[in-house]
């Protein structure tokens, strides 16, 4: 491994990480969404920023297209404070408008702005080490891996500071705002922390891959629990392993180191979907399968408490009897009386006829009087 | 104009367009009606490894294969984002982003490999990130046209249930219509709509031109059938105008143009229609402010002539009005407003007295008309 493989994983972790953590907030605060508008819309402030600067590794363009992304917010609550449109729409109305005037921009000045479109889409972070900071004749590394080292550095420092208003903000807004944390402020401060994260991770990693770094594994964490600082912490580590493993995905298969870390996030989250262990699927239809079981045990042994003892008794108590009477199919009857059997609810005797035992007839007698 | 009748390849990728503008801004209304505006950005994106992995697969950059291996690769991201939002606590809008961006994660892979290719044919494969119109051919075209006009007939099949899905889908359900099934038809419908249009305007930007004509349509109708029509044309005339600039202007890709101009239409909309725009909005809240002003200066005038009991055509001066008034200020203007409307007249410069309709209607502001017990009273 070369010098320039470790460094473009160090910066596909710090990448990850630094987006993972606001994208917490995101998650939480249902504005997932906003990500894709601010990664897109950033574009223009870059652009813009370039145009006004000539140079497209001045800090400006940072300011620049962090603004953007605020102003692209502001748009949003504007649009939707006309009342005119719904807020999805406005979502879907304001941040392609302004992606459209950026690319737009870039295609008309392709001759002399080193901004193409695949950059926007796919980020660069396989170049990432040759733009290298030199300080007093030493090299101090990849460019990028101190911006986003710098920026990874703020969102923490304001995650940290800042831990109580955003816990309360984002799970009763009413409470905070009525505790006097002013809702706008926090709003709008937390949407410049993404939208400077976003500028920053949108070089790496291109405007669309951004969003399945900041929403993927904050979802997948929030599957697994319900406690904000393990939630914070689940979401790093899986943002940072999905990030090493995509970067060994994409060598192996020599294919886009950035699409590659996105679709890791999506198998991450997906396998959080389906094995989680208390909100996975599986443990959902695991759950169900079990729950069906008990319920057929606990009416098996109210039907023979129920017919114990009675005329009818010899008729209703067989295990053929109970694929008319409760409708159940004889495959089910028979492993629910097994387990039944296994369990000492019931005795099965000569002729199929089922007997409850005792610990069955207290089951039953409990059941019913419950 | 005379550029778009002679130029042969102008006019088949503006009729490519404005087809494709026309069926996305159809369907876009149900989109937007219902809160999906986001679900066609997932969609779009989520389509791009379906285009990458069906051109793997057959060798071939034929339009029909492609858009097949999207519309498939599309309807497997919708389907995921209703199976984790109805599965797990994770709420719809993660469950897009989630979809939006790992598929197209997935999809700029497959392309990685696509370009590795050594087929010639690969390249084109990047026009489906931002369109471009000028790759269309006269087939792509016909195909457009052709399935658009299957999805717009479709919709004025079932033009009922997609309206009772839109409106009132619990009521449709107990009226006995399959309201799943019909969800799934019409999100179906809105997949191939979009997909359609990823060569011409790029699975980046296609939910824009599914959202914006609808949105532009919303503001100038309350009428479903009305704003259909209505998003279908200006769909429609967006995308023939993004066409024929992109295809004039050099090297601009068709998608954003396309996207620039409905969401002019928007713009426009929002702020010029008749009855919801926000231009009309804004002079209705001024008028009525002038008139409550006036009001209140017409109240004013009636109280101070109540005063002289029988001299009630005792003149007041405006300065006396202006002490009596709130802020102070545009007593003058109101006070000429009430003149024009013949309910003051001034009497001699700066003197005011009421009419004797200017009394009536101050009689009907302060006591709430004359149905009142009493209220015909006058000097109390």
């Amino acid at each position: 491994m070369t010098s320039f493989d470790f460094e473009i994983q160090l910066l596909a972790v710090v990448v990850a990480v630094a987006c993972a953590l606001p994208g917490v907030f995101l998650v939480l605060r249902r504005m997932a969404l906003m990500s894709d508008a601010i990664s897109h819309s950033i574009l223009l402030g870059i652009v813009l920023a370039f145009f006004w600067v000539q140079d497209l590794a001045h800090p400006l363009l940072v300011v620049g297209a962090a603004a953007t992304g605020v102003l692209t917010v502001a748009l949003v609550e504007a649009l939707h404070g006309t009342g005119r449109v719904k807020e999805d729409a406005a979502i879907a109305l304001v941040f392609p408008a302004l992606f459209s005037l950026a690319v737009i921009l870039i295609a008309r000045h392709a001759g002399n702005v080193h901004l193409d479109v695949d950059a926007v889409l796919l980020g660069e972070i396989a170049f990432a080490p040759f733009d290298r900071v030199a300080w007093g004749g030493r090299d101090l590394g990849p460019k990028s891996l101190w911006l986003m080292g710098a920026i990874l550095g703020i969102n923490l420092l304001a995650i940290v500071l800042f831990y109580k208003e955003l816990k309360l903000s984002t799970f009763d807004a009413g409470l905070s705002a009525a505790l006097g944390f002013s809702p706008v402020v926090l709003h709008y401060g937390f949407m410049g922390l993404v939208s400077i994260t976003a500028v920053g991770a949108f070089e790496a990693v291109g405007s669309i891959l951004v969003v399945a770094l900041m929403i993927a594994p904050p979802a997948a964490a929030w599957l697994l629990t319900d406690r904000l600082p393990l939630m914070m912490a689940l979401s790093v580590l899986m943002a940072a392993g999905s990030a090493l493993a995509g970067y060994w995905v994409a060598h192996l298969f020599d294919a886009s180191i950035a699409g590659s870390m996105a679709t890791l996030t999506g198998v991450v989250f997906f396998l959080a979907f389906l094995l989680a262990p208390d909100r996975g699927v599986l443990a959902g239809v695991r759950r169900r399968a079990r729950q069906r079981t008990e319920f057929a045990r606990m009416m098996l042994t109210i039907h023979l408490l129920n017919h114990e003892g009675g005329p009818r008794a010899s008729v209703e108590n067989r295990v053929v009897h109970l694929q008319d009477h409760l409708h159940w199919s004889s495959d089910f009857a028979r492993r629910v009386v097994a387990r039944a059997e296994r369990e000492g609810l019931v005795v099965r005797e000569a002729g199929d006829l089922l007997r409850l035992t005792p610990l069955g007839r207290e089951a039953a007698r409990d059941r019913m009087v419950r | 104009m005379q550029v778009f009748f002679l130029d042969y390849t102008l006019r088949t990728v503006a009729l490519g367009a404005g087809a494709l503008g026309a069926v996305a801004g159809a369907m876009g209304c149900f989109a937007v009606l219902r809160r999906q505006s986001l679900l066609g950005d997932a969609i779009s994106h989520a389509a791009l490894p379906g285009i990458g992995l069906a051109f793997l697969l057959t060798g071939t950059r034929a339009m029909p294969v492609l858009v097949l291996g999207a519309a498939l690769a599309g309807w497997i991201g919708t389907l995921f984002v209703l199976a984790v939002v109805r599965n797990s606590r994770i709420p719809e809008d993660s469950a897009l982003g989630i979809v939006l961006s790992v598929f197209f994660g997935l999809g700029l892979v497959i392309l990685t490999f696509v370009q590795r290719q050594p087929t010639a044919a690969q390249a084109g494969l990047d026009t489906f990130l931002f369109g471009q119109a000028a790759t269309l051919l006269t087939r792509d075209v016909v195909m457009i046209a052709g399935v658009g006009a299957v999805i717009l007939l479709l919709l004025v099949l079932f033009w009922k249930e997609f309206k009772l899905l839109s409106f009132d889908r619990e009521f449709g359900a107990t009226m006995g219509f399959p309201m799943t099934g019909i969800d799934v038809f019409l999100t179906s419908l809105l997949v191939v709509a979009i997909v359609l249009g990823l060569q011409t305007v790029g699975v980046v930007l296609m939910s824009a031109l599914v959202v914006a004509p609808a949105a532009a349509a919303r503001q100038w109708t309350d009428s479903l059938a009305v704003m259909v029509v209505l998003a279908g044309l200006l769909g429609g005339v967006a995308g023939i105008m993004g066409a024929i600039v992109s295809a004039t202007g050099g090297g601009i890709p068709t998608g954003p143009t396309i996207v620039l101009v409905a969401s002019v239409f928007v713009l426009a909309s929002i702020l010029l229609a008749p009855r919801r725009g926000l231009a009309v909005a804004m002079l209705r809240r001024r008028r009525v402010r002038r008139e409550v002003r006036a009001d209140a200066v017409l109240t004013d005038l009636y109280a101070m002539s109540a005063q002289h009991g029988d001299a009630r055509d005792h003149p007041h001066s405006v300065a006396a009005l202006e002490a009596m008034s709130e802020r102070r200020v545009g007593v003058l203007r109101s006070l000429e407003e009430l003149a024009e409307r013949g309910w003051a007249a001034e009497r001699e410069s700066g003197e005011w007295v009421l009419t004797p309709s200017g009394r009536a209607r101050a009689r009907e502001i302060v006591f709430g008309g004359a149905r009142h017990d009493g209220a015909g009273e006058d000097g109390s």
